[in-house]
């Protein structure tokens, strides 16, 4: 017989429990995104250095813009890439 | 009062000194204008993200600048264009929050970002926990084989009242029948 704690394995205990998104910018205050720090600008991008969704990322509406600016910035600074493949 | 920044990229090709006096053209054009020079952040030869004029590395060099009013910018941008030096060029106008930023940056407030730092030091600090364990494991078996030897005396009188159980059972079947 299939006991209590054999039953708890057979479901995905992280199933039904979202981890709330939250936008950085205003946790933590920040209030300018910097273009010529790349590093940080690439933890908004995709792996072919697209800009990540809002959905994906978090950020609030008015940080979103920012960060979308500062990474267009960024590229045409060739601190960035337009178009690459396997950036991380 | 306005405050700007302008990035801009030299061409790597160039000798040490030509590089230099490039920069330097534009500090001067920028002080003969009335412009306040806050900082000139010299962010030197970097790689490129991508070829720019069949160049894969350029010369960063970026002043911060106050104007009090935007005339500057036009002309500044016109002689960053014309010159075949330059490479590329970005002025942005920085708002309160800008200035702020690159003043924390000036004094050391604010850190780059380091993500391989961290799980370095968790490796450096695993190894030698893990180290130090191995040599303590083979010499507590040896120190725990003489212990089963005195289980067997031990368990040797317990064997004895399960032998001496039976003799009740029987009895407890004979009063069922």
């Amino acid at each position: 017989m299939a006991s209590k704690d054999d039953i708890k394995f057979l479901s995905n205990p992280t199933i039904g429990k979202t981890k709330k998104k939250y936008c950085r910018f205003k946790k933590f205050g920040i209030k300018y995104i910097d273009y010529k720090d790349a590093d940080f600008l690439l933890q908004f991008v995709n792996e072919q250095g697209k800009i990540l969704p809002r959905r994906i990322t978090g950020n609030s509406l008015k940080y979103q813009k920012k960060v979308a600016v500062a990474v267009k910035r960024a590229r045409h600074l060739a601190l960035m890439p337009y178009v690459t493949d396997l950036l991380k | 009062m306005y405050n700007y920044e302008v990035t801009f990229i030299v061409d790597p090709v160039l000798s040490g000194d030509e590089i230099k006096a490039t920069a330097h053209v534009y500090e001067e054009m920028l002080k003969n204008e009335g412009c306040n020079i806050i900082h000139i952040d010299e962010m030197g030869l970097k790689p490129l993200a991508y070829p720019i004029n069949k160049r894969s590395s350029g010369v960063y060099y970026c002043y911060e600048f106050t104007s009090e009013n935007g005339v500057i910018i036009s002309k500044l941008e016109l002689a960053l264009r014309r010159d075949e030096r330059i490479m590329r060029f970005l002025t942005v106008a920085l708002d309160k929050y800008g200035v702020k930023y690159n003043a924390d940056k000036r004094n050391g407030l604010i850190g780059k970002v380091k993500k391989k730092v961290k799980p370095g030091k968790k490796e450096d600090g695993g190894a030698p926990v893990r180290e130090a364990r191995e040599p303590r494991e083979p010499r507590e078996p040896r120190q725990s084989a003489p212990a089963p030897a005195p289980a067997p005396v031990v368990a040797a009188p317990v064997v004895e009242p399960v032998v001496a159980e039976p003799t009740p059972a029987p009895v407890v079947k004979q009063e069922e029948e």
